[in-house]
């Protein structure tokens, strides 16, 4: 069966804004079984899921992990080391290896854009992209959508900076391409070298100053900065990244009004973010954690073909 | 047209045929003198899993090309003048199109010492070149450009500025971004043109530049061609046809270096292969196991087979909407790149050497890799529609290739 996502889920920039409602929507009704003592209902029962993890991760594979056994599906997790990836077997025939074992479900994470679309075509089973290469990371993309939305009650017309190193950053693309669906004003900000040549042709805005998306914005999606950008010439040093574009507890003082604080992790606090800012009030990291596993439930649930106006049933063990 | 004796006898009127003559008959179709393609990769010696001077030649011939000149790219380097005479020899036993071997700029293709351009120039090299790797050093490519006078010969480069493109694995611009791809941008390939020209104005010696791609490189080379400055330069059918817009879905078929870029750029490289600023087209053949291919984009190895695509591709694309009239196409595929390169052919006179090319500009037909006689299928056209092939193909007045037969 066809579900209202198609087969995989591998970016947003090809999804409609009624397909990253439904999955928002359907979300909802899976974070309460979180909060429940006994954490599962059994909506995929049955269900094969293979988290092939390319790249190192600990919250998005356990994020994942905890969605999938939360739906009661089985589970297994490939890294990289260690398996036949690491002997020079190739990507298309991991993927038929794969296939050969009669799996439903692949979550993949690959340091190559591409590689998801690549699975995708090559297997019948249903991919879910968990970040490819500096391409797009859709779960993330969602997750943020959902805790902009618990707190703003709508997106539409609100206005969302993301912060940092973009150029490398899948999780900006797939923000941008979301946010911009749900009808957000985006704009970014961060040092020219660190922005695609190209940024203005995707319809956001571009700072050159923090102080100006400050001003400007009602949430900052903060992007992690990656240690190696110094040592490959695109910025001076971590030093100066923090006092030209670092959210630091000064600036946002100088705020006109509250604005939310997100940041997909990991941290480096003192560089990109102050501790201060990471943890104060306005700072809703965490519930992007928590909302994470709400948000992969439903994209589960939905690729599994469940639908959509069952979900609430299904939280109470009902079918798919 | 007569041909015997491995050259044109004679030309037009009423030629009377002698008993023994075997007669082809062209009707309808365009008598040309025969395509060179300056710029492919054999891959023999090295990897003759993907391509053989044999299979290479043969599939030149299908695509209408009685001569080629094979890139030093190979396994181990053409730089050495024993490693002309294989690919001569290799060639004499091909049966196919001539293949001129062109020999390493530098030792290993290294980009370190010059190689021995005398000695391979005598084995019967035809050009240098670091093909696949650009010359980075500006004092070495001097060198080779001052050096390279005494043998009159060209010195070709693939011009790309290394710490600019490193890395990356399309044409930088909106769909690299948004694939998050990292892109090459256009000044990676001008900043080298320029050098060259400017390397060619210093030395007088002959750069010729391989595969332009970008509008800036044509401005460039226009700008060298008004100062008289002794540089030539050639372009390739996917250059003037495709945009990077055919990487989407990360096509690797659509992956070459360099990378198909924008409308501007394709606009600009057409208009130049108009007015003459470039010089020649040529395939960059470049033929790759499928397998090779089957991958994750970034990891994927840059080039498409083009042999048997180009002729069709080009009055497709160029001549039937009126973009290049068939006298101009036969200039940029057969005329020019003998002209410069200093090969036979390139002329149907009489005493000129019996290399012919019989093409049917009507003629459709469907791009099946499946169905070609190079070893490769790595092309972006397959399945497409083109309309004019080569029908007849004559090398020193033997017939190499002949459609429907």
């Amino acid at each position: 069966m066809t579900s209202a996502l198609g087969k995989d889920l591998l970016a947003l920039e090809p999804l409609s804004s009624g397909q990253i409602r439904l999955i928002l929507d359907t979300a909802e009704p899976f974070k309460e079984i979180s909060e429940r003592a006994i954490k599962k209902v059994p909506a995929l029962r049955g269900q094969t899921i293979v988290n092939l993890f390319f790249e190192a991760s600990t919250r998005t594979r356990i994020s994942f992990e905890f969605a999938e056994k939360r739906l009661s599906a089985d589970t297994v997790n490939v890294a990289a080391s260690g398996s036949s990836v690491s002997k020079g077997e190739t990507l298309v025939d991991t993927a038929r290896n794969l296939e050969a074992m009669r799996i439903d479900m692949v979550v993949i994470r690959h340091s190559a854009s591409g590689a998801a679309q690549f699975l995708a075509e090559r297997i019948e089973s249903n991919v879910i992209n968990a970040g490819d290469g500096t391409h797009e990371h859709p779960t993330q993309g969602l997750l943020d959508l959902l805790t902009l939305r618990d707190h703003f009650g709508t997106l539409a017309g609100k206005r969302v900076c993301i912060c940092g190193d973009v150029l490398h950053s899948r999780v900006a693309r797939s923000n941008i391409w979301g946010l911009k669906k749900m009808g957000v004003e985006v704009a970014v900000c961060g040092p020219r070298s660190l922005l695609p040549n190209a940024i203005s042709e995707f319809g956001v805005t571009v700072f050159n100053r923090i102080e100006e998306a400050i001003e400007w914005a009602d949430a900052l999606n903060i992007l992690r900065l990656q240690l190696e950008r110094m040592t490959a010439g695109y910025i001076p040093s971590l030093r100066e990244y923090n006092r030209v574009f670092g959210v630091t507890r000064e600036r946002m003082d100088r705020a006109q009004r509250d604005i939310l604080i997100l940041h997909p992790g990991p941290m480096n606090r003192g560089v990109e973010i102050d501790s201060d800012v990471a943890d104060g009030d306005n700072s809703v990291i965490l519930e992007q954690v928590t909302n994470g596993v709400a948000i992969r439930m439903a994209v589960l649930y939905l690729l599994a073909g469940g639908r959509p106006e069952l979900a609430e049933a299904a939280k109470h063990g009902g079918e798919r | 047209m007569l041909l015997a004796e491995g050259r044109i006898s004679r030309l037009g009127g009423e030629i009377a045929a002698p008993e023994e003559a075997t007669i082809i008959d062209c009707g309808g179709a365009v008598v040309a003198p025969g395509f060179i393609d300056v710029h492919v990769h054999l891959r023999e010696p090295g990897r003759e899993d993907v391509e053989t001077i044999k299979s290479g030649a043969r599939a030149a011939a299908a695509g209408g090309f009685t001569a080629v000149c094979a890139m030093p790219n190979t396994d181990p380097v053409t730089d050495n003048q024993a490693a002309v005479g294989f690919i001569i020899r290799q060639a004499s036993r091909a049966g196919g199109a001539r293949v001129y071997p062109i020999g390493a700029v530098s030792v290993g293709q290294k980009g370190e010492t010059l190689a021995e351009f005398g000695e391979m120039v005598s084995a019967g090299a035809v050009a240098m070149s670091d093909d696949g790797h650009p010359v980075a050093s500006a004092h070495l490519m001097r060198a080779a450009l001052e050096y390279a006078r005494a043998f009159g010969i060209p010195v070709i480069d693939h011009c790309e500025e290394p710490t600019l493109s490193k890395g990356g694995s399309m044409n930088e611009g909106l769909v690299s971004a948004r694939l998050g791809l990292k892109g090459i941008p256009s000044e990676a390939e001008e900043i080298m043109v320029i050098r060259d020209i400017l390397l060619a104005r210093r030395t007088g010696g002959h750069v010729h530049l391989a595969h332009m791609s970008t509008r800036g490189s044509v401005e460039l080379i226009r700008w060298g061609k008004e100062r008289g400055i002794n540089v030539t330069a050639e372009v390739c059918p996917h250059h003037l046809t495709l945009t990077d817009t055919a990487v989407e879905g990360y096509f690797t078929n659509a992956k070459m270096n360099p990378p198909l870029r924008s409308a501007a750029d394709v606009q600009a490289l057409r208009e130049a292969v108009a007015d003459g600023t470039i010089d020649m087209i040529v395939s960059d053949h470049a033929p790759h196991h499928y397998d090779e291919k089957e991958r994750e984009f970034a990891d994927a190895p840059n080039g498409i087979v083009g042999l048997e695509t180009a002729l069709g591709v080009l009055l497709t694309e160029l001549v039937e909407p009126g973009l290049l009239d068939l006298p101009a196409l036969v200039e940029l595929m057969a005329c020019a790149p003998a002209r410069v390169f200093k090969l036979p052919g390139g002329v149907l006179t009489e005493k000129a050497p019996a290399d012919v090319t019989v093409f049917d500009p009507e003629r459709e037909w469907t791009v099946d890799p499946s169905k070609f006689l190079s070893k490769g299928r790595n092309t972006p056209f397959a399945g497409k529609v083109l309309r004019g092939r080569a029908i007849c193909t004559v090398v020193g007045g033997e017939v190499v290739h002949r459609l429907d037969s």
